[in-house]
């Protein structure tokens, strides 16, 4: 069992650009931490639940924006498969979301 | 493996996790599975947000949750998912020493996340009596966070299984694919847990 970890390292130029990609994957990490940080203050704070409510949802999906597009590529290329499944599951997550509520609170 | 040349190739390409057939099925198959996994996650939701008044005379979620734990688990999940990413980042430069530790730490901060969220379902349990069984919010809530609490313990048994199967190995086009799959399935764990956090705890919180 030959142990090939030394093998075949990447060049200069993909080195380098697997560290810009880092450098935006950290930034992408940075907001994460400081949407979540908002999330909490609002809370917090005691906002009333009108305002509160919506606010929170957007800072999740925004956060869950970066996590599928930067932390797993999905802005990369080669990824259409990828997001037609994903958006299709979220297409039948909302119907399931609505669906259920709507049936027991009406 | 060291017979096959063609998953040991003198020169690694650029995305090992995506050279070969396999490894692009892999990739495919598994956000196939994401796109399941987003539907039956939204069945808890939906019920959860349907059934979490119905509270049987037991505590509300106002009451129950509080929020310096659940601060500290989010944080433990959010730099988990960086800790895979910088993993990542080793694979695709063929560091698999790195690889490995960055994994571990993944792993770890994994575990603190599980042993913190089984603390919490035990002081809801012993301190305020709130079970499975205590009202359809107990339910709907147990039944949400536990099966994400599941897949945090699945995604570790994972994690540990392909860490040590292949601590020989080294790293290849054979196992490339299977490190990248694990850490899109860690990374869609704390979608999941985005909504966990703001749905349950802060809108629950809210009121």
């Amino acid at each position: 069992m030959a142990n090939n970890t030394n093998t075949g390292n990447p060049d200069t130029f993909h080195k380098q650009k697997h560290k810009d990609e880092m450098i935006k994957q950290l930034i992408t990490f940075v907001l994460m931490i400081v949407f979540t940080i908002i999330a909490f203050v609002v809370v917090l704070t005691g906002m009333d639940k009108f305002f509160a409510i919506p606010l929170l949802l957007l800072l999740a999906v925004v956060q869950v924006g970066f996590q599928f597009y930067y932390f797993m590529h999905m802005k990369d290329k080669g990824h259409e498969m990828p997001s037609l499944m994903i958006y299709g599951g979220i297409g039948a997550a909302i119907v399931t979301v609505l669906a259920l509520t709507l049936i027991i609170w009406w | 493996m060291s017979h096959d040349h063609s998953l040991n190739p003198e020169t690694m390409p650029h995305n090992p996790e995506k050279a070969t057939l396999e490894g692009k099925n892999k990739f495919l198959g598994l956000w196939f599975f994401l796109g399941g996994e987003t539907v039956l996650f939204a069945s808890l939701f939906g019920t959860y947000l349907a059934l979490k008044n119905s509270t049987a005379g037991g505590p509300s979620s106002e009451e129950l949750f509080g929020l310096e734990l659940v601060f500290i688990m989010t944080m433990l999940l959010l730099t988990s998912s960086l800790t895979s990413v910088y993993a990542m980042y080793h694979m695709k430069n063929n560091d698999f020493k790195k690889m490995q530790l960055w994994l571990g730490i993944t792993g770890l901060l994994g575990l603190a996340f599980l042993s913190l969220e089984i603390y919490e379902f035990y002081h809801y349990i012993h301190d305020y009596g709130f079970t499975f069984r205590s009202s359809a919010f107990g339910s709907a809530f147990y039944t949400l966070v536990g099966f994400h609490g599941g897949h945090v313990l699945f995604g570790l048994c994972w994690l540990t299984a392909i860490m040590v199967r292949n601590a020989k190995r080294g790293l290849n086009l054979y196992n490339a694919p299977k490190f990248n799959t694990f850490s899109l399935y860690w990374h869609f764990i704390d979608v999941v847990w985005v909504f966990i956090f703001t749905v349950v705890y802060l809108m629950g919180k809210v009121g």
